[in-house]
């Protein structure tokens, strides 16, 4: 078992009560940072740390914070992106709903170090329980001197509120979720100017991801050098994964980043396996938005190396060949599953949350959804599958925010990879709309 | 000040200002289109994405290309800043894909829309579009919405710039009407049926850059392009009073604010002015207006004095001699 550095207390009956918590060791950094460390120490030690952005993106945290502006006189906040949506993803659901106070301390060490006095949690609205959760145990910590006015006696003053959105898939976006929490509709902003200077209220703020916030005490508490020795290069330190698919085990992981992909699958400590003794058929590594990769390029990467589950390691080979590590939702596709039919579902879902702010994804997603539908539904015509390339392409860089790459992302790699399953669909609609008909034929080259 | 080079030509414009605006300092055909920003309104831009450029070189201090192409309209200029717009290929390949985009959804009944003529997106889909389209889905509709005696919402026709959702903020008191819904189901609304009803809310149809808001006392009367703009003013004690009419012979159709060549409007006007004096003896004529913006309207030139022209061109060659010669 590698090093847990998030989830080592998890399964500790009554951890998220702050007795047991502080009984563990909870609470531990927030002592040390706020009675022996000044804020810039506090920041000093997570870039040291090389923690990076845990909620998609990858970039440092520590980089992060020091991009803050920090005028006189104008209140600076810290928000914790809670709005997990991503299909696929359901790593920090599982740990806020387990144990809420890690990201309640990690959010006080966090806020210290930014300088921020009030902070936010935006919580993605459907998971309302563990809203109550959350407010429960900040119930607790207001009681205990943990948050309010002088919190430990340090003279540091902090208000934690926890804040839930609608259930919109663009709010977790960062600038969408400022306007969200504004009290707006959810429309990404333009940038510049970033929230490091222009944030929630026209007030500089950073926007982290829970797993990021959360392992903040730990660096805090054993050096930032410590946990750059865990992990492998400049993927440091440990990720949740979201397993899921047609694996023997499903569930979140913490691995320590550098595990290679082939055991992560098949190891019984973590996925276990295919369901079924199945082939493997593709991986999507990273939640729907990043390109799917099939099995010989999942295990291996185009040189010939093994695959690693880090950041550099699955995007080797770019978009050619490579993919990401994204938020770590590790979706598994055995022999039977059908790309386009997946490949049609993840579109339909980006149709879906698109806010309709910029031309190219409003109209290039749901063009996409329709050709998808058309060609699983055995109507499609050849000319579709270079249609849609180019409206991918069309799509790709050229809106506001991220969603417009994420919905074309995953159609441009899903034709990349499994072109032959298109053209099966197109030229044999009647076997393609079969019920549990499945193109089989790519699956022999790749096992050849 | 800052030294920015736009598609080869240099010009020194000041700093903050955007790479548009420094584009329209050099004028003609160098200037990216605009379908969502408004120089008058606040905020506006960065939705449509057609005005995308390449920075090739992002400053003196940072010579380092701009990685994605980016929205002219919202990004501002830094010194020795270097931009491609019609000399770049990539932009122009970008600038194609959008306007197929906001096609595709568009019902394309110019025909029949009082847009006709002066629409924005019709002069931009004959310099970007193509005569052919790749959609054969099923085009987008909604249901129609009533917002009062004075203007049409055709939210089939709608490009979704927001720039009446910022009028309405920015001139009007309250607002009533908004965006509702998200992706390609978003919509101009009020939600609950409710009347766009101030003193300045006709302005959202000069706003538009498309048919979605139409003037209802207007509406079928004629084609644009058949009608005589004349500059026009009265003492109104509301807003400046200063319009277009637009005449055929003496009968006043429609009433607009003056619009500059890149459609943006000099003055607001009140709606007084705009739906109720339409009669000539309201105004005080300045004079025929010229029309710069691309646009049917311009090639009327009826502000050119009239010479004299032969009616019946065949005249017997005595009679000819007498005009005078063009």
């Amino acid at each position: 078992m590698g090093l847990k550095i998030l989830t080592e207390h998890i399964n500790v009956p009554g951890i998220e009560k702050l007795e047991v918590y502080r009984k563990h060791g909870g609470y531990r950094s927030v002592e040390k940072a706020l009675k022996t460390m000044t804020p810039e120490e506090v920041v000093e030690e997570v870039k040291t740390a090389g923690l990076r952005g845990r909620g998609g993106a990858g970039f440092p945290a520590g980089m992060k914070w020091s991009f803050l502006a920090k005028p006189e006189g104008v209140p600076r906040y810290l928000v914790c992106n809670a709005d997990e949506s991503e299909p696929g993803t359901f790593k920090d659901r599982y740990f806020m709903e387990k144990t809420p106070h890690s990201l309640i301390e990690g959010m006080i060490t966090s806020s210290y170090a930014l300088g921020a006095n009030t902070s936010f949690i935006y919580i993605r609205g459907e998971l309302m329980f563990i809203l109550r959760i959350l407010e429960k145990a900040i119930a607790e910590a207001y009681a205990a001197g943990l948050l309010g006015k002088n919190i430990l006696g340090s003279g540091y003053d902090l208000d934690l509120h926890v804040a839930p959105g609608g259930g919109a898939y663009i709010c977790g976006e960062e600038t969408a979720l400022l306007e969200s929490l504004e009290g707006k509709r959810g429309n990404p902003r333009n940038k510049p100017p970033f929230p490091a200077v222009k944030g929630l209220f026209a007030s500089p703020t950073v926007v982290n991801n829970v797993e990021t916030i959360s392992s903040v005490p730990w660096i805090v508490n054993n050096t930032g050098a410590e946990y750059a020795n865990v992990g492998i290069g400049r993927s440091t330190g440990t990720k949740l994964i979201s397993a899921s698919g047609n694996i023997n085990n499903p569930g979140v992981y913490e691995i320590e980043l550098g595990v290679p992909v082939e055991e992560f699958i098949y190891s019984d400590e973590y996925c276990g396996g295919i369901w079924k003794g199945k082939e493997l058929k593709a991986v999507v590594p990273g939640g729907s938005s990043v390109p799917i990769l099939p099995k010989d390029l999942i295990l291996k990467t185009a040189a010939g190396e093994q695959r690693l589950m880090s950041y550099e390691s699955l995007s080797d080979g770019g978009f050619v060949s490579g993919s990401m590590l994204g938020s770590g939702a590790f979706i598994v596709f055995d022999e039977d599953q059908c790309i386009v039919r997946n490949t049609w579902n993840y579109s339909r879902f980006y149709h879906h949350e698109s806010c309709g702010q910029c031309s190219p994804c409003r109209e290039g997603t749901g063009w996409m959804e329709k050709v998808l539908h058309r060609i699983e539904y055995g109507h499609g015509h050849p000319q579709d599958i270079d249609l849609l390339v180019s409206v991918a392409k069309q799509i790709e860089g050229n809106t506001i925010c991220p969603l417009g790459d994420a919905a074309a992302w995953p159609v441009a790699a899903a034709i990349r990879h499994f072109r032959e399953e298109f053209e099966w669909h197109i030229k044999h609609p009647k076997e393609a709309t079969a019920p549990g008909a499945v193109y089989r034929g790519q699956l022999a080259t790749v096992t050849a | 000040m800052a030294k920015i080079t736009f598609d080869g030509i240099e010009v020194e414009v000041e700093d903050g200002t955007t790479i548009l605006q420094a584009a329209r300092k050099i004028g003609g055909n160098v200037v990216p289109p605009a379908m969502c920003y408004y120089g008058p309104l606040k905020g506006s831009g960065g939705k449509c994405r057609v005005c995308l450029v390449k920075v090739t070189q992002g400053s003196t201090r940072d010579p380092r290309p701009m990685p994605k192409l980016v929205a002219s309209c919202i990004t501002q200029v830094q010194d020795g800043m270097v931009v491609e717009n019609t000399t770049n290929e990539d932009v122009l390949n970008a600038r194609k894909g959008i306007v197929e985009m906001l096609l595709i959804n568009h019902p394309l009944d110019c025909p029949i829309c009082d847009q006709a003529g002066e629409c924005s997106l019709q002069d931009l889909s004959y310099e970007h579009g193509v005569s052919a389209t790749r959609y054969e889905e099923e085009r987008r509709i909604f249901n129609k919405v009533d917002l009062g005696p004075y203007i049409q919402l055709h939210m089939t026709r709608c490009i979704l710039c927001y720039r009446c959702v910022y009028t309405a903020d920015q001139i009007t008191e309250k607002r009533v009407h908004g965006v509702l819904g998200r992706g390609d189901a978003a919509e101009i609304g009020t939600y609950i049926e409710n009347v766009i009803d101030n003193d300045f809310s006709g302005n959202v149809i000069d706003v538009c850059p498309v048919g979605a808001l139409t003037d209802k006392t207007w509406r079928f009367k004629n084609r644009v392009w058949f009608t005589k703009p004349l500059d026009a003013h009265r003492d109104c004690p509301t807003c400046s009073g200063k319009v277009t009419l637009w005449n055929r012979g003496e009968t006043v159709l429609r009433v607009t604010a003056r619009k500059d060549q890149y459609n943006e409007v000099e003055e607001f006007i009140c709606n007084t002015c705009r739906f109720d004096k339409k009669e000539m003896s309201d105004w005080t004529i300045e004079g025929p207006r010229h029309i710069d913006r691309q646009s049917v309207i311009s090639a009327n030139h009826y502000e050119l004095p009239v010479i004299n022209v032969p009616i019946v061109p065949n005249l017997p060659v005595s009679t000819k001699k007498n005009l005078p010669q063009e």
